[in-house]
C-alpha cells in the first residue's frame, strides 16, 4: 500500500464544503450577469429604503470621541453588576472578600478620576 | 417532447421537464413579499401569513421588512395621497423580479373611500398591479387566491420573447416616476403609461 497522508482527507473535504458554499454564489452571479441586465436608478441606488426620500450619504462622519463615553459608561456598567450581589451578601463576607472589592472599586474609581481629570465629563 | 411521450415516460418513472419550467416552478414557490400594510386589509394579510390560513405552503412566509429583498408588494389597504409617493417608492427600491398584489376595494380602487378628496383611487394608477383582488376588506382566502393567480401567471410565463420575465427584458421599466404632492392632487394624477382605465360601454 503507498504512503497515505490522512491530512489529504480533511483537504478534500475542505474544497468540496468551500465549492458546495461558494457554487451557487457563482452560479447566481453567472445568471445575472449572463441574462438579467442591471437595471440601476436614483430610487433604487438611495441610501435609505423606508419610501421616504433619502438625504444625504450613508458614509457620514462619527465623532470618534464616542470611545470615551462607551468606556465610562463601562465603567459603571459593571461597577452597579458587581456591586448589586456584593452589597446583598455584605454581612456575611470575611475580611478577605471585601479588601478585594475595595481594590476592585478602587481601579475603576481611579479610571473615573482619570476621565474626569482629562475634562470628558464636561459636555461639548 | 410531446405530452404523450412524457405521459408515458412518467408511468415508467421518469420524470422529465424543461428548463424554463423548472426556473419557474423556483420562481414562483420563492415569492417573497414585502413587510408593508396600510390599512385594515394589512390584518387580513397578517391572518394569511399566520398558522391557520399559512401563507408558508406557498413559499411566501418569508415577509421581508425591507424592499431589497422583496419580490412581492402586497398593497394592503388605503393608499391616501400623502402616502402614494411612498408606496411607489418602494415598489420602485424593489428588486426585479417584482410583482403586485393590489389588496382591498380601496387598493384597487379607492373603495368606500373613492368620493373622497384625499385617497387614490386605485394604486394601478402608478405601479404595474400584477393581481387585483375586490374586498372589503377580502378575507385570507381571497389573498390566497390572489397568491396562486400571481404563482400561475409566473408559471405561464416564458424566459424568451416578448412576454418574457420582467427581470430578463432590459426595457421593461425597474424605477416608475414617483408624483408629487401638488396644490390640489398628486402631480402627475396617474402614470399613463401603466394606467389603462377600463373604458365603459353602455348599453342601449
Amino acid at each position: 500500500m503507498t504512503e497515505y497522508n490522512p491530512y489529504l482527507l480533511i483537504a478534500v473535504f475542505l474544497l468540496a464544503a468551500a465549492g458546495f458554499a461558494v457554487s451557487p454564489l457563482l452560479l447566481a452571479y453567472l445568471w445575472a450577469k449572463l441574462f438579467s441586465p442591471k437595471k440601476p436608478g436614483p430610487d433604487k441606488n438611495a441610501v435609505y429604503e423606508c419610501g421616504l426620500q433619502s438625504k444625504g450619504d450613508a458614509w457620514v462622519q462619527f465623532r470618534s470621541e464616542y470611545y470615551l463615553y462607551g468606556i465610562i459608561f463601562l465603567i459603571f456598567d459593571v461597577e452597579t453588576i458587581f456591586l448589586l450581589p456584593f452589597a446583598v451578601a455584605f454581612t456575611s463576607l470575611p475580611v478577605g472578600a471585601f479588601i478585594a472589592m475595595m481594590v476592585f472599586l478602587l481601579l475603576l474609581v481611579e479610571g473615573l478620576v482619570w476621565a474626569w481629570r482629562k475634562g470628558i465629563l464636561t459636555w461639548q | 417532447m410531446d405530452e404523450g411521450l412524457r405521459n408515458e415516460l412518467s408511468k415508467q418513472g421518469i420524470f422529465t421537464t424543461k428548463l424554463a419550467d423548472l426556473y419557474n416552478w423556483g420562481r414562483k414557490n420563492s415569492v417573497w413579499p414585502l413587510q408593508f400594510g396600510l390599512a385594515c386589509c394589512a390584518i387580513e394579510m397578517i391572518a394569511t401569513s399566520m398558522a391557520r390560513y399559512d401563507l408558508a405552503r406557498f413559499g411566501a412566509e418569508v415577509f421581508r421588512p425591507s424592499p431589497r429583498q422583496a419580490d412581492l408588494m402586497i398593497v394592503a389597504g388605503t393608499v391616501t395621497k400623502k402616502m402614494a409617493p411612498q408606496v411607489v417608492r418602494l415598489f420602485n427600491q424593489m428588486p426585479e423580479p417584482k410583482y403586485v398584489i393590489a389588496m382591498g376595494a380601496c387598493a384597487i380602487s379607492g373603495g368606500p373611500f373613492k368620493q373622497g378628496y384625499n385617497v387614490l383611487k386605485g394604486i394601478d394608477r402608478y405601479i404595474p398591479v400584477d393581481v387585483h383582488i375586490p374586498g372589503c376588506p377580502p378575507r385570507p382566502e381571497a389573498l390566497l387566491h390572489a397568491f396562486m393567480t400571481l404563482q400561475a401567471k409566473i408559471d405561464a410565463q416564458s424566459l424568451t420573447g416578448p412576454d418574457r420575465p420582467r427581470h430578463l427584458n432590459a426595457d421593461a421599466p425597474s424605477e416608475f416616476p414617483v408624483p408629487q404632492f401638488g396644490a390640489h392632487d398628486l402631480e402627475p394624477p396617474n402614470n399613463p403609461e401603466v394606467w389603462h382605465p377600463p373604458t365603459i360601454v353602455r348599453q342601449g
